[in-house]
């Protein structure tokens, strides 16, 4: 038997409309439309969402978590980016 | 559907692997007791990442072989009610199975390496499903005590240090109640009938109450990688507690339904607040995770045909890819 293994992809949805599609697993496929039908029939069978993507896994491309530390770190001594760093005097009210 | 402490079945010692370094370990450690998850990509030592592949692996197979038992009746349910529901929950075991294989594959083995080690035998799933389905009482006491059981192992596991395992459970576990629901019915269905449809539950009791004991795995002074599971976190519970709880939630839901678990043995103690039990008879377990039980061979048969049969739709769908991509490209 020669069978090859099929492409692994990841599967993202959309609980409703107004929100982001989300991850929510992987399946195998043999081609895309495959990819949504079996995204569809493993994930959303009690209506857990309104649209589906699917990507091939190869073809995500993602951080390195043992890096993250220096990868992240630009953003670390910004705290004027926090609207907590504003001291502004309780007179003015909300802002 | 579930998993069990399968861990102790054949499963060599532990061994740590060479280039792990002390620092590793002990900062892999203190995110764990930080109750951080760890994720696919992040560096964990090589035993843990053995542990979970083979515990994950095994819960898949077991969802997977699991839909045999309850496929008997898919032909002969009593109602178009009760079939349509049957169907939605043998689907739903196969879709666990899926969530499963997903959430292992993360951690660097391929799908095909674990359906292969199912069909050669060499992975174990859960003895429950070594069973057999007799009556269509069984099916109502399988949703009712089995997935009772897998239910109180998999809620801790929503908690399970590794993220993608945690996440998949979450999913099944949502799913799961449905599943006892529809058991727990169909007993209360039986026992509302003639005394012939009681008997034929109590009768189904009779014969699944102690495999569902033995679900949550051997006795904690037996069960030996236990303590190293739970300080990865990826068992919360020993098993004598999850049992207990088991047997404390379901006792008084038999006598609701008017039927007796079999078991002398089994009297509330007011001191404890808990119910005390017979002994469990270990050697049957070990009987059946060693392959002797009821439909072991019947069972492994099955999906290897299965399997064997479904050969040529896979193979067709490749190379039917391969054709619209050659397609594409021109």
């Amino acid at each position: 038997m020669t069978e090859k293994n099929w492409p692994l992809y990841e599967v993202f949805i959309r609980s409703k409309s107004g929100l982001s599609h989300r991850h929510a697993g992987s399946i195998h496929a043999t081609d895309d439309q495959m990819a949504l039908d079996n995204a569809r029939d493993t994930y959303t069978r009690r209506n857990e969402g309104v649209s589906i993507w699917v990507v091939r896994s190869s073809q995500i491309v993602a951080s390195d978590p043992a890096e993250f530390a220096a990868f992240f770190e630009p953003a670390k001594d910004k705290i004027y980016r926090h609207p907590t760093f504003y001291d502004i005097p309780e007179d003015v009210g909300n802002m | 559907m579930y998993t069990q402490g399968l861990d102790q079945a054949g499963s060599k010692p532990r061994r740590r692997d060479g280039l792990e370094t002390d620092a590793q370990l002990a900062a892999f450690q203190a995110r764990i007791d930080a109750d951080e998850k760890i994720e696919a990509k992040d560096w964990m030592p090589e035993a843990y990442r053995r542990t979970l592949v083979r515990q994950i692996s095994q819960h898949a197979h077991s969802e997977i072989i699991g839909m045999q038992p309850e496929g008997n009746w898919l032909t002969r349910a009593p109602t178009l009610r009760r079939k349509a529901i049957l169907l939605a929950k043998v689907q739903d075991e196969a879709g666990h199975g899926l969530y499963l294989y997903s959430a292992a594959e993360t951690l660097g083995v391929s799908r095909d390496q674990m359906v292969r080690d199912l069909l050669d035998g060499k992975a174990k799933y859960s003895s429950i499903f070594n069973y057999p389905t007799l009556t269509w009482a069984d099916i109502g006491a399988i949703g009712w005590l089995v997935d009772g059981a897998a239910i109180m192992n998999q809620i801790p596991l929503c908690r399970c240090s590794f993220g993608p395992y945690a996440r998949a459970m979450v999913r099944v576990c949502k799913e799961e109640s449905f599943h006892q629901r529809q058991g727990y019915e169909i007993m209360l269905t039986l026992v509302r009938g003639n005394a012939k449809q009681k008997a034929m539950a109590q009768d189904a009791i009779n014969r699944w109450w102690w495999p569902s004991l033995m679900m949550f795995g051997p006795n904690d002074e037996d069960s030996p990688h236990s303590a190293q599971s739970m300080k990865w976190k990826i068992k919360r519970f020993s098993n004598d507690a999850l049992r207990q709880k088991f047997i404390d939630a379901t006792v008084p839901q038999a006598e609701f339904l008017g039927l007796k678990m079999p078991d002398d043995k089994l009297e509330f103690d007011e001191q404890t607040g808990h119910y005390r039990f017979g002994e469990i008879n270990w050697q049957e377990f070990y009987d059946v995770l060693a392959g002797n039980g009821p439909c072991n061979r019947q069972r492994m048969a099955t999906r290897q045909q299965a399997q064997a049969d479904g050969a040529w739709v896979r193979e067709a769908a490749s190379v039917y890819a391969e054709k619209q991509a050659a397609r594409n490209a021109a």
